[in-house]
């Protein structure tokens, strides 16, 4: 049944109506509703192209007690994305075709959104061996971003080599910056006065710039593209912003809690706090900031990382790191970005739905709200406050650094292949996998 | 004083100043045949130790049964690694069971600060991890009272591991509360990140160079006592430092340091958390010499701690 | 005869000992222990903080000019032996200070302003039985107001002051309060 979206304001700009049957837009412009056409009232709304978020932790297999496919579908829909891409760290690691047509064919059995695997760039995310990148590439799955993302690609001549690798097939490495000589597996405060008084092993800027600065130096050198996940300071900013300026084909992706919170939220101890890289001071989240705006930054990605209670009710150095994010993804850049002036929904559409299905290489997302286009659409009401409750909430895991905030900026509704998947924040369905109100 | 020792922030000057006084009491007991007050009777205080310390431990002990509190030693188990049950649910249990106190020792910095928020009974730290170690920084001074008397404008130089040392952060706050001028001396590497800062806004001065503070030259003039941290070997393998035997050439109280500092000052007080490794941050002879109070901070552990459980669990609750 | 000195009430509530009634009670209290003791071998004066002390220093100055004897005195904070510790906030110490000469086989008497329900004496008894085994202990009170709660009693009493609980009986000494008085306030009816 076709339906017709009445009013909205393409990417915050012209109003207009959008006319969806099957799984794509038919039709755009001043559109009277025919029979059988559901109609949408979006007169306020700004309609946006469907988000991907380039960076989420699903747990499964593995941790389903945290999260499983099943809920973080539930949870992405709800947050208004239609794709997302699903990282490596589970258990078994996802390294092998096999393991990768797995996970696809999982997302698939759910239809809220598609759910790309990301491959393991290295054997069991050991860091020695180069995994079967090019078998992944080839998959059902057509892995196309590889990140060991937990761990580092340290090694700089395995570095080369997997840059090097992923030409054959346009793939791209997404790089966990963290030079674990500077930062171990005990470094989780931002290394500064701060953390010496609370007595927190520190995690300075340096170990994430210095090997941010050697990929980009070795993707111009390998004349490949390499991509930055989670950047974090003003550091890296400044080596993104120099290595484009050369022309080297580095992207970047920036998760919406280091856009917002500061590394002084530390002095509780709280480990709903603790996340990898780790929050920062003030003037790293401004830089951020204007990097995200002049397009430094090419992308927003979540980094959702649900945490089972047990595994972060530890003391702070003890405890899991990450937040969940899916769900809040669009309120915070709402928030932070447009609300302060930074940049408009046009700019929310590139960051959070244009730039990040290219660097994925999703055709069918991130497509102009146009005639043919696939019907992947996020409906946002650009002015509405909501306050955020952790335990409102599709995913299985409650360590959301949010709750209790409001923020401005909702998702309304969000439509997958022409599907609507979510409406006001919740996911529709009969049976949820998880997560309960 | 509120029902927690969490920091040594926690305790305004007079509050210091009370449990001294009261510690002084206590120490009395301690000369007694029959070493036995009524006062804690029917509280119950468990010692949690998930991090081995035969000399705190027992410390507490003693002075909880001195008191006539039931204390239970409980060792702790385990962080995330092991998997096992979360420290909160460890904790909750344990709570569940109306305790009326938990002194605990912890391996990671902040948390006894967490465990406040998760139970009714009052939390006392007995060490996290690099973080704090208040009672440690209350016998420290009870002790370097009891031999120069009042701390105010005294000079006090820590000298030592500072980024791996609670001691050190617990004793710049109550050493400043009672007046006293910090020096703390450390190679760059052994201290923690944004010192220069901490110091400029807590007030107290840093040094590389051990012999200009040992001469009385620089900072806050000559010193009236040296607190010797321990050094532990593994940082020499951390890269912290080349080997014990440079540190000790250049941050040890050698004895050559120990007669040059006598020469100026002969009541100068040292003093030394413990455990001592003898012949790498301080010679042997000085930990044993007249000027040392390493073993008066032992006894006073005992007597302060009692004061500690005093002050916290006497009154109503 | 001395001259009456004028009753004072106002805020202070009703004087019931005066300066001069004071000192006469506490000399006559010296020569009562004196007798009881047949001198002053062995005894020990412990005042209870925070008055009981210097009532026992003024004590054993009046034996030591009446029979020229030096009796050793001291304090004894009863703080922690308390039976109400846990209904009040925490209650700071004040110093036991033991003659030299200790407490075992001496003749013990225990100064204090007050006796009312008894039980601060009680808690004396308690902390004593700690440092020692006395052959004797005495107890020496400025004013009893009666309402004992507990079976205790005073072997030397400066006045009986029979006191409804609701009163409230104000003992000011000179070395604590700069002047020496008893006074009742509150209570009526």
């Amino acid at each position: 049944m076709p339906i017709l979206i009445g009013g909205a304001r393409l990417l915050g700009e012209r109003t207009a109506d959008l006319l969806l049957d099957g799984e794509r837009i038919v039709e755009v412009g001043s559109i009277t509703a025919g029979r059988d056409t559901t109609v949408v009232d979006a007169d306020g709304l700004v309609a946006l192209p469907g988000l991907v978020d380039l960076h989420v932790h699903l747990r499964e297999p593995g941790r389903e007690d945290a999260e499983t496919v099943g809920s973080g579908v539930l949870a992405a829909a709800a947050g208004g994305f239609t794709a997302v891409l699903a990282m490596a760290n589970t258990t078994p690691v996802t390294d092998t075709a096999e393991a990768a047509d797995h996970l696809y064919d999982l997302g698939r059995s759910y239809h809220h959104c598609d759910v790309q695997p990301v491959g393991a760039v290295t054997k069991g995310l050991a860091g020695a061996e180069l995994a079967e990148l090019g078998l992944m590439a080839r998959s059902r799955a057509k892995v196309r971003v590889f990140s060991d993302d937990g761990y580092c690609v340290s090694d700089a001549r395995l570095m080369r080599r997997a840059l090097e690798y992923v030409k054959t097939f346009g793939g791209v490495i997404s790089q966990h910056a963290q030079e674990p000589r500077l930062a171990g597996a005990d470094a989780c405060a931002h290394e500064s006065e701060l953390s010496g008084r609370l007595g927190l092993p520190g995690w300075p800027g340096i170990a994430e710039e210095s090997i941010v600065a050697r990929d980009v130096m070795l993707a111009r050198h390998t004349g490949s593209r390499v991509h930055i996940a989670h950047v974090s300071t003003a550091g890296s900013v400044e080596v993104i912003r120099w290595a484009k300026a050369q022309g080297v084909d580095v992207t970047a992706e920036v998760t919406p809690h280091h856009l917002l919170l500061t590394h002084d939220l530390l002095a509780s101890y709280d480990p709903v706090w603790k996340v990898n890289p780790p929050l920062r001071p003030e003037e790293d989240v401004r830089a951020l900031r204007e990097a995200l705006a002049d397009g430094t930054i090419d992308a927003v990605a979540t980094d959702h990382a649900p945490h089972a209670p047990h595994d972060k009710d530890h003391a702070f150095v003890d405890a899991s790191p990450g937040m969940v994010g899916l769900e809040t993804a669009l309120g915070v850049v709402g928030e932070v970005m447009v609300h302060s002036g930074l940049f408009d929904w046009a700019g929310v559409a590139r960051v959070m739905s244009v730039n990040p299905a290219r660097i994925a290489r999703l055709d069918g997302h991130g497509q102009p709200l146009a005639a043919g286009s696939p019907a992947n659409i996020t409906l946002v009401d650009p002015s509405a406050t909501w306050m955020v409750h952790r335990d409102k909430s599709h995913s299985l895991s409650r360590n959301n650094p949010w709750h209790g905030r409001e923020l401005t900026g909702r998702v309304v509704a969000t439509y997958h292949r022409g599907v609507c998947t979510a409406r006001d924040g919740r996911a529709l369905v009969p049976e949820t996998a998880g997560g309960s109100w | 004083m509120n029902r927690h020792l969490l920091s040594s922030a926690d305790l305004t000057r007079d509050d210091v100043e009370t449990i001294l006084a009261t510690a002084e009491q206590m120490h009395d007991v301690q000369k007694r045949d029959v070493k036995k007050i009524p006062t804690l009777r029917g509280r119950t205080i468990i010692n949690l130790f998930f991090e081995d310390s035969t000399r705190t431990r027992s410390s507490f002990e003693i002075a909880g049964k001195w008191m006539s509190a039931d204390t239970i030693n409980i060792t702790g188990k385990g962080s995330s690694t092991s998997k096992g049950e979360s420290l909160r649910d460890t904790v909750r249990t344990i709570d569940a069971m109306s305790v009326d106190a938990l002194v605990i020792r912890h391996p990671a910095s902040g948390a006894c600060q967490q465990v406040a928020q998760w139970v009714d009974a009052s939390v006392i730290n007995a060490g996290d991890g690099t973080h704090e170690h208040p009672t440690q920084a209350l016998l420290d001074a009870y002790a370097l009272r009891n031999r120069i008397g009042d701390l105010d404008g005294r000079h006090v130089a820590i000298v030592g591991d500072l980024t791996h040392s609670r001691v050190f952060r617990s004793n710049v706050i109550t050493l400043g509360r009672l007046g006293a001028h910090v020096t703390v001396v450390a190679p760059p590497t052994l201290m923690p990140s944004g010192i220069a800062d901490w110091a400029k806004t807590d007030g107290f001065a840093t040094s590389w160079d051990l012999d200009e503070i040992l001469e009385g030259g620089a900072t806050h003039g000559p010193v009236d006592a040296v607190m010797m941290l321990r050094v532990q070997r593994e940082r020499m393998s951390g890269g912290y430092f080349p080997t014990p035997r440079e540190y000790t050439v250049t941050y040890g109280l050698t004895r050559d340091r120990m007669r040059r500092l006598t020469g100026t000052n002969p009541d100068v007080v040292v003093l030394h958390p413990g455990p001592m490794n003898r012949g790498l941050e301080i010679a042997a002879d000085v930990a044993d010499s007249p000027n040392s109070v390493v073993l008066d901070q032992v006894s006073a552990g005992v007597a302060v701690r009692m004061a500690v459980l005093y002050h916290l669990l006497s009154g109503e609750a | 005869m001395a001259v009456a000195q004028p009753a004072r009430t106002d805020t202070h509530g009703r004087e019931v000992l005066t300066s001069g009634d004071i000192s006469r009670a506490l000399r006559r209290i010296a020569h009562e222990i004196l007798e009881r003791n047949k001198g002053a071998d062995d005894l020990v004066l412990l005042g209870i903080p925070s008055r009981g002390v210097p009532l026992a220093r003024r004590l054993v100055a009046v034996m030591a000019e009446v029979e020229g004897v030096d009796v050793p005195v001291g304090s004894l904070d009863v703080t922690m032996h308390r039976d109400d510790l846990r209904h009040q906030p925490v209650r700071a110490l004040a110093r036991t200070d033991i003659p030299a000469g200790g407490i075992d086989d001496k003749v013990v008497v225990l100064v204090d302003d007050v006796l009312f329900h008894g039980r601060t004496i009680r808690a004396a008894l308690e902390a004593l039985a700690e440092l020692g085994r006395p052959r004797t202990v005495r107890l020496a009170i400025l004013v009893d107001r009666g309402h004992r709660e507990l079976p205790i009693r005073a072997d030397h009493v400066g006045k009986n002051l029979p006191t409804s609980s609701a009163e409230r009986v104000s003992v000011r000494l000179a070395e604590v309060d700069g002047e020496d008085a008893v006074t009742i306030e509150g209570g009526d009816r």
